[in-house]
Formats: structure tokens, sequence, C-alpha cells
């Protein structure tokens, strides 16, 4: 199992035009340690919605890669949107899943996935392909250039250690977030035109 | 399953003219979960090279996906009957937070004759659930009433940067009857 800090430091890595959408909790602390970027826009709420938030973002901006950021539990709650994904097909979105099988931000609590279930035989069922579930961390350069060539949707599982690291915090004004990366995509006066 | 539509003509005529204004407006996703009132408004869009229809298994789905297209400079509506209104609550904080226009089509249900009173306590409280979680709602009651309302709907959505939903009564959508379906 691998440490999430780590794996996404690697999956950051030059990044270029790469779009960013973290889920709230421990995946947004994770890309706010990378260095909180105008393309990233971390959650601090929305539960369950961080892939579809990727999907309205891959489909606004069809020649941008998106990369959703998320843990276990926030996918969870929005697996329908797995099968709202699959059907719709957006070659540039990429989802991957922080693994550590436990609800971090609430005392560790085991979640279904410390339980048998499966995200990737989920994200395979729904329709995507050859979804992936990472445990090394030379498995991960794959997936980097996956990020930015792959010409499919994109889901894979990163399994990660229950450990708890030190919070960095993202910026928590959803109007500046969602601003800041509005005027790092379109322009600050189309941004602000609405 | 098709919603009996007592007013077949009357529903096709507002349709393509909501489909016009989503239009005029640039709107180029709209996601929806099905409603019988809502059959023929889906077929123009799914029709149209210039949307985008995407089909959600849970109307907060499409609360999420309005977001994230404002965030890369489009624009969206959200077509659902009322009993999807309450699936929507928690995300609707993110449109909130984040200043994003929404625009949401309602098609009522648990009220004027309604025959299944498994739909009535959400149709009920439709109105009140959105109104406690910030979002404007404007009713409409008559056809004549249509048209006017989407346009200012869609106006104060995107050009006043509000969230709006838009009440379509049973009354005037027709009201589901099993009976005289002839399915």
């Amino acid at each position: 199992m691998l440490d999430r800090r780590a794996v996404v430091q690697t999956l950051l890595a030059q990044r270029g035009d790469l779009l960013v959408v973290a889920g709230l909790g421990s995946a947004a602390y994770d890309v706010a340690a990378c260095g909180n970027e105008p393309l990233d826009f971390p959650l601090w709420g929305a539960m369950g919605g961080a892939a579809m938030i990727g999907l309205g973002l891959a489909l606004a901006q069809p020649t941008r890669p998106v990369l959703v950021i998320t843990g276990d539990g926030e996918m969870l709650m929005g697996l329908g949107s797995l099968a709202t994904i699959a059907a719709q097909r957006p070659p540039n979105l990429r989802i991957v899943v922080l693994d550590n099988e436990r609800f971090g931000e609430t005392g560790q609590q085991r979640t279904h996935t410390a339980l048998g279930v499966d995200l990737a035989a989920v994200a395979q069922a729904c329709g995507f392909i050859a979804p992936q579930t990472i445990r090394q961390q030379d498995e991960l350069t794959q997936l980097h250039q996956q990020l930015h060539q792959a010409t499919e949707p994109v889901f894979a599982v990163v399994k990660i250690t229950p450990s708890e690291l030190p919070r960095t915090l993202p910026p928590r004004d959803g109007a500046y977030l969602t601003h800041r990366i509005r005027a790092a995509l379109l322009g600050t006066a189309q941004a602000l035109d609405g | 399953m098709v919603a009996t539509n007592n007013q077949t003509s009357a529903t096709e005529h507002w349709s393509n003219d909501v489909h016009r204004l989503f239009s005029e407006q640039q709107v180029t996703i709209v996601s929806f979960v099905p409603d019988g009132g809502l059959k023929l408004l889906i077929e123009r869009c799914q029709a149209d090279p210039a949307i985008q229809a995407v089909t959600l298994t849970t109307e907060e789905e499409g609360v999420a996906l309005t977001v994230g297209a404002f965030l890369g400079g489009q624009r969206a509506a959200l077509l659902m009957q009322s009993s999807g209104v309450g699936n929507c609550i928690n995300m609707l904080s993110l449109p909130q937070m984040c200043n994003a226009p929404l625009f949401m089509l309602v098609t009522m249900r648990g009220e004027w004759g309604e025959f299944n009173p498994w739909q009535v306590p959400m149709g009920q409280s439709t109105p009140r659930v959105l109104e406690a979680s910030g979002i404007l709602v404007y009713r409409v009651e008559t056809i004549d009433d249509m048209i006017p309302t989407v346009e200012a709907a869609l106006k104060i959505a995107f050009e006043g940067h509000c969230r709006v939903a838009v009440l379509l009564s049973q009354r005037f959508i027709g009201t589901k009857n099993f009976a005289n379906s002839g399915e």
C-alpha cells in the first residue's frame, strides 16, 4: 500500500494543462500539499459530487484533460455517477480513487471497500475500459501517462495506507475557488461575465 | 411506462419554445432524470447537436454536473420530476457556495388530481424544500405563463447569477392516470 501524498505528487508532476477536481477531506489536502494551483478545484462539501463536477468540466472543456482525485468514501456516495459517466464516455475525464478503506475525517471507520466492495470492478461493470487497482509505486508511471494521453475515460483505484497526515488546507471560499479556475481557464473578463 | 398527457399538442408547443429559449441562452448541456411531462423536451434536446444531453441516475448528479460545466464556461439546464428535488438537497449547497447559476425545470407530481398517494409528500414539500435550500421558486400554473416564466428564470439564473427552479403545475402538464393511459 502506498503513501497518499507521494501518489498525488507523482500524478500531478508535470501536469501541464490538467484540470483537477479534488473530493472533500484528505484528497483535497493532498492536492493542496502539491501547491494549491489555479487549475485545482478542491471541495469542502458536496460529498458524492466530485466525479460529476469532473464530468461537467470535461464536457465543457473537451480539449483539456480533467482529473478527479477523491477518496473511497466520497466515491461510494456517488456510485451512480460511474454509470452516468460510463454511459457518456467523455474521452478527457480521469477518476482516481485514493482508497484507504476508511472514512478518514470522522474517526477512521471502515468503508465498504474494507468489507469486500471492489470499486474497479464496479467501474468495469459500468463500462469503463480496463479500470485498475494499483498497489505499487511503479504502476503509477503508466497511470500518469494515461492522465495525459488516454482517449477514453480512465478509472483507477490506488490503495493507500490509512495514515493521518498533517493537513494542508486549501482555501475554503467556494466563490473564490470558482473564480480562480474560471479566470485561469477562460480569462478574467469572461470569468467575470458569467 | 409513459405518463398520460391530456394536452399533447400544448406540451409539444411548450417543449419547442423551451428548447428555443435554451438555445437563445446558449445552454449547451441538459441533464435529466426523465418524467412523462418532460418527454418531448428531452427528445428535442437529445436531437439537437448543439446540446449534450446527459441521463442521470439521480438528480443530485445534475446539480454537480451543472457546477462543473460552469467552471468550464458552459451553461447547463437540469430537468426533473418533483420527487427528484428531495434527492438534491445537500448538493444544492454546491452552486450556492460557488456562486454558480442553476436552472432547474421541475414537473410537479403529488398535487392536482394525483392518483398515487406515494407522490404526495414530496410533491407537497417541493416548493418549501427548494426555498429552504436558498433556491428561487417560480411556479407555472397555466400555459400562458409558461414561456415568460422560463425565459425570466433562465435570465435570472445565467445573467443574475441565481439558483432558480421553475415548477410546472400538474394542473397544466396533465395528471397521470393509468386508467386512461391505454397501457
